[in-house]
């Protein structure tokens, strides 16, 4: 066992065993979710703040399950890119919606796994007993996005501040060059790379070998369930128009192999194999909202509301990227396998397995590893590979490759639909329905977690 | 939208104008104000009959001023005739030249309301979905009675300031003093029945509770509104809401932004359905009872129009208009009257329109579906009578509204002035007859179409 290796059981703060996690306090369910349709950056919600976009997911949610007015124990919900102002995004978002102004609110920020982060919290606080109802969810704008002034610019603004005399005042500007004036836009590159997040994927993709033809096979599949999912009405009681959209707009039905292949390669040119990566098998700068309802039994059905799927478990993992020992969106591919034997689960065992498609290269890339004997043996410390998943099984409705990617709302909008697709399956297949999701984030981070029909 | 035309008449210069040019100068109606519902001055009640003294009752029993001869009134509110017992023509002179006395002392939003019975065989006319007499009946005394219709409607288009006449028909075999007759004369004399004006209600049979509290009279009722994120549909939901019920608003998905604002304002569920959805029935009833239990009352108010000129028209603009406008509502009617989740006395209507009684040109589609949605409260009022409720549509005439704020502007000019109130209605006008018929008090009235147009003249 390498030094890199993260054995499930020897990292979990939980003993093994099945149901280990759940064995007291009342049981967090999924009731309903929200959201407004996601918006490629620049597009339909190019004038909404973050606040305005979680405030009407909020309501549409309060809407679908008829609780305006009512206090609930905790709203928990965050951006990735924020603006300073916005410092207490989620109160402020809650103090303008129609739930009580009782209602307490905070922000959480993890990256792409924020709002997977904002589920388990809130789920975790009902398992506690602590509250009885609250909201999970994020939001991400990257058409609002701050700007902010060089270091040296900010430094002499705030000399500015302290200063006292005209004298001082004038002072305060020494030294300023006309290119500290240029503002720094926030990219989505690593701080400790220097890298884009793209060109990492580029690196993991060329290392496990992904072609080009089945990212954008599974680019394809992802905007074609979305369109089906969208034509048979799955999303009626899932989205709520915002702003003049009522459907996703990065959405491409009739996408095809033929027409994504047409598409030039924008990340990996500089590595040494084929760059593959193309705007087509990547997901876009989008704009968005997320929330989800999650609350006891008890209090879902003093509402008249019926649960949906159980919050089972959620388990969080991270690589070290930084020295190029793993892959940058590579941790979910660690946090799974912990989360499943803490379960006493395995791959096969799942009804829907939802893999957040921040590339295509990412989600072909996780499940390659789990089929690779040596990462299972070496990375992994299992004797043998998790093995692989059925991609009839694998996100189902689409994912993030269609959908877009408004960066915390992501995990928000795959818990909704995929505890609605596991109570459908669940009443129509007559038995309990089971479901993992994966979601990769920015640090080299990952959150997994595991839904179970109600 | 606002008539600046109807403002203008009714400011300083543009009333002296108008006056001079004679030109049509509509009033503001009086509308439904909670607690002040009833028109200013006494109330003259003419004739002599087990009608007019059941009325004379119900009208003492809200504190107004009964006369019952037109001498020695200076303010006249209402008129309330009493034509049930006319037996031949010549019956009618007498009663119409005593309106003919007291008209002038009409205040402005009075009410003529005459109570009579159905003529044989024709209905009250122009397939207003009023059911006919079937009854053998003397050809003197359908004369009269049928007589009589020709008088209200005239009536009606000799009122101005904004006084409307309306007439009640007792079906035969039904007592005057029945609860859906003190409801019909209450909801007429209120402001609720503004924009109704030249029309008849028939009561045809005895259910019904004119107990209601008239201010709230469908309080503690689950409702469901189809169409509710806009125009009438929201007026209809906010109405019913400030009358007691709780309304559960339904739209397409397309519109449910403005549904969830509407629906976390009356903190109620939103559903965002689109009414043609095979399952559309069954989802409302899932949410509605789930939630409170049962289902009282529904408005299928989901309506759209697809406009051409039959030369011109094609499939999907046909079909669309069909299946959202009238094969939706039978298909939820189905499966609500099969269910066991409705409420006692469970209550819906329809909108229909007045093209759907008169037709409309460029809307044959949309006249094919309005016709039908009269045929089928005709034809369902018996099925949901056996579940203890009734079933009624509204055809609204020239409505102030999104729908008709499309019209070319002059054309829009002229079809708000062919009625006898020569103004729009509001969509509040609707939503009152709406929230009127499903009342309790309203429990005796059945299968019927009630135009809310003003006395429009086309179809008239």
């Amino acid at each position: 066992m390498s030094e890199n290796t993260q054995k499930p059981n020897s990292t979990s703060t939980h003993a093994a065993g099945k149901h280990a996690s759940n064995a007291a306090g009342p049981r967090p369910v999924v009731v309903a979710g929200n959201r407004i349709p996601f918006s490629r950056a620049g597009g339909a919600y190019a004038n909404a703040s973050n606040q305005d976009m979680l405030t009407a997911a909020l309501d549409g949610l309060v809407a679908r399950t008829g609780i305006a007015g009512e206090r609930l124990g905790a709203v928990a919900a965050g951006a990735v890119i924020k603006h300073s102002r916005d410092f207490n995004l989620t109160r402020e978002s809650v103090l303008g919606s129609a739930l009580d102004a009782a209602t307490p609110a905070y922000d959480v920020q993890m990256a792409c796994a924020t709002g997977m982060e904002t589920v388990s919290s809130i789920s975790n606080k009902i398992r506690l007993g602590q509250i009885e109802a609250g909201i999970a969810g994020g939001v991400d704008s990257s058409s609002d996005a701050p700007i902010a002034v060089s270091e040296r610019l900010r430094h002499a603004l705030l000399r500015l501040q302290r200063a006292k005399t005209t004298a001082e005042k004038i002072k305060a500007f020494k030294g300023l060059r006309p290119g500290d004036l240029a503002p720094s836009v926030p990219t989505s590159g690593e701080p400790r790379t220097g890298l884009s997040m793209g060109e990492h994927q580029a690196i993991t993709a060329l290392k496990w070998e992904i072609t080009r033809l089945a990212q954008d096979e599974l680019a394809a599949a992802s905007h074609n369930n979305l369109a089906a999912a969208y034509d048979r009405g799955f999303f009626d009681d899932l989205v709520t128009p915002f702003k003049g959209l009522s459907k996703d707009n990065n959405m491409r039905p009739g996408s095809t192999v033929e027409k994504l292949g047409a598409l030039n390669p924008v990340f990996g040119k500089k590595l040494a194999g084929e760059a593959t990566m193309t705007a087509g098998n990547s997901t876009p700068l989008t704009d968005g909202a997320s929330a989800v309802l999650i609350t006891t039994d008890e209090w879902a059905s003093d509402h008249g509301l019926t649960p949906l799927a159980e919050v089972v478990d959620s388990e969080a993992a991270a690589v070290d990227f930084v020295t190029g020992n793993e892959g940058l969106l590579m941790a979910p591919a660690y946090a799974v396998p912990r989360l499943l034997a803490r379960q006493g689960l395995t791959l096969q065992d799942l009804d829907l397995v939802e893999i957040h498609e921040a590339f295509a290269s990412t989600v072909l890339s996780i499940m390659k590893a789990w089929e690779s004997p040596e990462f299972c043996k070496e990375r992994l410390g299992l004797d043998k590979p998790l093995g692989s998943i059925d991609r009839s099984k694998l996100n189902v409705n689409g994912s993030s490759l269609a959908t877009g990617h408004p960066f915390a709302a992501t995990g928000g909008r795959i818990v909704a639909s995929t505890a609605k697709e596991l109570a459908a399956r669940a009443k129509a297949e007559g038995k309990p329905q089971t479901a993992l999701i994966s979601v990769c984030a920015a640090g080299g981070q990952g959150v997994a977690m595991l839904l179970r029909s109600a | 939208m606002t008539d600046t035309y109807l403002d203008m008449v009714n400011s300083g210069l543009g009333k002296q104008v108008a006056g001079k040019l004679g030109l049509p100068r509509p009033v503001t109606l009086r509308r439904f104000k909670a607690g002040a519902d009833f028109p200013e001055g006494s109330v003259l009640v003419l004739g002599k009959g087990r009608a007019a003294d059941a009325a004379a009752k119900d009208l003492l029993a809200w504190d107004l001023d009964v006369r019952r001869t037109a001498q020695d009134v200076d303010r006249v509110g209402a008129v309330v005739i009493d034509y049930t017992e006319a037996e031949t023509p010549s019956q009618l002179g007498g009663p119409a030249l005593e309106l003919a006395s007291a008209l002038r002392k009409l205040r402005r939003g009075g009410r003529v309301i005459t109570l009579s019975r159905p003529a044989l065989g024709i209905g009250t006319g122009a397939a207003s979905g009023t059911a006919a007499n079937a009854e053998p009946l003397s050809p003197a005394v359908s004369a009269a009675r049928q007589g009589v219709v020709g008088i209200l409607r005239s009536v009606a288009q000799e009122m101005r300031g904004g006084v409307t006449a309306n007439g009640v028909l007792i079906a035969d075999g039904v007592s005057p003093d029945v609860a859906s007759v003190t409801g019909a004369i209450r909801f007429f004399l209120s402001g609720r029945s503004a924009y109704v004006d030249g029309q008849f209600l028939t009561v045809s049979d005895d259910r019904g509770d004119a107990g209601v509290d008239w201010d709230h009279p469908v309080a503690g009722k689950i409702a469901v509104v189809t169409g509710a994120a806009r125009g009438i549909g929201e007026q209809v939901t906010r109405t019913l809401a400030a009358s007691g019920a709780t309304v559960i608003p339904v739209d397409v998905p397309m519109a449910g932004d403005a549904l969830s604002t509407l629906a976390n304002e009356l903190r109620v569920p939103a559903l965002q359905l689109d009414v043609t959805d095979p399952e559309a029935g069954q989802k409302i009833l899932d949410l509605v009872t789930a939630r409170y239990g049962r289902l009282d009352l529904v408005v299928h108010n989901a309506g759209i129009t697809r406009d051409k000129m039959l030369a011109n028209m094609d499939a999907a603009k046909w079909d669309s208009v069909l299946a959202v406008n009238i094969e939706s509502q039978l298909r939820i009617n189905e499966t609500l009257l099969a269910s066991k989740d409705l409420g006692p006395a469970p209550r819906i209507v329809c909108l229909a329109s007045t093209s759907g009684v008169a037709g409309n040109r460029g809307q044959t589609n949309y006249a094919a579906s309005k016709a039908g949605v009269i045929g089928l409260v005709a034809a369902t009022a018996p099925l949901i009578a056996a579940k203890g409720g009734t079933i009624n549509a509204v055809a609204p005439g020239f409505i102030e509204s999104d729908m008709t704020a499309k019209i070319p502007a002059a054309r829009r000019q002229i079809s708000r002035r062919l009625n006898s109130l020569q103004q729009g209605g509001l969509p509040v006008d609707v939503a009152q007859a709406i929230t009127f018929l499903l009342s309790d008090a309203a429990g005796g009235i059945n299968g019927q179409t009630l135009r809310v147009c003003g006395q429009s003249l086309v179809g008239a």
